[in-house]
């Protein structure tokens, strides 16, 4: 749960300036991009999540090195996956 | 050597080792990390056993899984096994010994528990079941308190009547001045927290040099992040400086999230004091719901026992959380307490200092015992 995973922003989800659909390890889920109100985002940025909300912006490079070192992790990057992909954030509608 | 061939760029591990060796020179140092999130680094790259034997690192209290006291798991089970609801948490804290079981105990007894990864999946299960209660066990630091704070405000604007939240968020610094002002502790400095600083930025850890004159680097979780703030720490006190450094600059800024730390202030309170597993009550150390959502907080909607029940006798999570002893020192550890059946919080959650030490420290320890006697 502590752990920030990076995503990929892919679009805004339409009608709610809130939600995005962002790509960790080739699969989409969409999260609240709320936090980050005050960033210009657009698809392609690198964002860190935190359960289901970008909690900040990184750079491609900072993207990568978090990725391979939260692969390193192994049972507890699988876990947050998991988590990540059981989740279904976009029928809150919120 | 032989751990630094796991690093990203061996050289410059090697290289920085070598510096903190030459800077640490025959002096005894001892470094906190706060975060869970290093101790997890720490242990799995065997960081320990690759800096000088005079370069300690001792485990501190920010695992927010590890700090919530029997007390407030025994009021959760509570609310969960009110007839009606559906009590929605995250993974970690399923495993949580309260004391009698955990929520997956009260899970199979047949109360309504469902694993959640975001308070938003909470929220949805409350849409998607108006006749029921839905329970959110919100639990964290200032990393998972906005996000919190972000899902009251939508479910108040969509005036949804059957969520509410259990808040147990917890603030970063009052343990930090706990430990600072604990007797039996001596500390040359911090690794400040990763991600927490996301959030609050660099200004609120101004005081562990200016009120107790020990340095604070706030560092990234790769193990050369680690290393480079270690080698930061140690040439502050080298220099005669003693300053908040930020060695995570790719992440945190020095005001964090301004964004985050506004819906915060919205939404939460803090509470007078709270009870930290291992460090007792500390004084504003948490966060509570203001009264304008009294409605969603789960504490005006439940009667909760609020009971304060006191660790297991067996238990030394509260040593272990203040850095006093190592995991492996714990007289349970590795044999009644396993991540399989903890008797303490720290062996829960991947992050709890123990757990860290079970899964990947042992192996790192047992080699470099061997090469050492080699
Ligand atoms: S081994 Fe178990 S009981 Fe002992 S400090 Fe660690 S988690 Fe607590």
């Amino acid at each position: 749960m502590c752990l920030g995973i990076p995503g990929q922003l892919v679009e805004m989800v339409d009608g709610n300036d809130q939600l995005a659909r962002v790509e960790v390890s080739g699969v989409t889920r969409v999260v609240n991009v709320g936090l980050l109100e005050d960033e210009a985002l657009g698809a392609g940025d690198w964002v860190l999540i935190h359960v289901g909300f970008a909690l900040a912006k990184i750079d491609e490079e900072e993207a990568e090195l978090a990725l391979a070192s939260l692969q390193l992790m192994g049972r507890a990057y699988g876990d947050e996956l998991e988590a990540f992909w059981a989740s279904r954030i976009a029928r809150a509608g919120s | 050597m032989r751990f630094v061939d796991e690093y990203r760029d061996p050289a410059a591990a090697r290289a920085l080792i070598g510096r903190i060796t030459d800077l640490a020179g025959g002096d005894a140092f001892k470094f906190m990390e706060v975060c869970g999130g290093h101790t997890h680094t720490i242990y799995r790259h065997g960081i320990e056993h690759v800096l000088p034997e005079n370069v300690e690192l001792v485990h501190g209290p920010g695992c927010p899984v590890c700090v919530i006291p029997m007390g407030r798991v025994d009021d959760a089970i509570a609310v969960a096994s009110e007839p009606g609801v559906i009590f929605t948490s995250f993974g970690d804290m399923m495993r949580v010994p309260g004391s009698r079981g955990n929520l997956l105990a009260a899970k199979a007894d047949g109360a309504d528990v469902r694993f959640v990864y975001s308070p938003l999946d909470a929220l949805r299960i409350a849409v998607e079941h108006p006749d029921r209660q839905v329970v959110f066990f919100a639990v964290g630091f200032e990393t998972t308190a906005p996000s919190t704070a972000l899902t009251v405000l939508s479910a108040e604007a969509r005036g949804i009547s059957n969520f509410s939240v259990f808040s147990n968020h917890v603030t970063i610094v009052p343990p930090i001045k706990a430990i600072l002002e604990s007797p039996d502790l001596r500390l040359d400095g911090f690794l400040g927290p990763g991600h927490v600083s996301t959030v609050v930025g660099q200004r609120p850890y101004r005081f562990v040099p200016e009120r107790y004159g020990k340095p604070l680097v706030t560092a990234g979780f790769e193990p050369l992040d680690i290393l480079q703030a270690i080698y930061m720490l140690l040439a502050q006190i080298r220099e005669g400086r003693c300053q908040v450094e930020n060695q995570y600059a790719r992440v945190v800024r020095e005001d964090g999230n301004p964004r985050a730390l506004q819906v915060l202030a919205l939404v939460f309170e803090l509470r007078p004091h709270f009870e930290w597993r291992g460090l007792g009550f500390i004084s504003q150390s948490a966060l509570r719901l203001r009264s304008r959502f009294a409605g969603l907080d789960a504490e005006r909607r439940f009667s909760i026992p609020g009971l304060r029940v006191a660790d297991p006798k067996a238990c030394q999570c509260g040593e272990v959380l203040k850095g006093v002893i190592k995991p492996w020192e714990c007289k349970v550890f590795g044999t009644a307490c396993t991540p399989e059946t903890p008797i303490g919080t720290c062996m829960v959650s991947s992050e709890g200092a123990c757990a860290a030490y079970y899964n990947f420290g042992r192996m790192h320890r047992e080699a470099a015992v061997a090469l050492r006697v080699r």
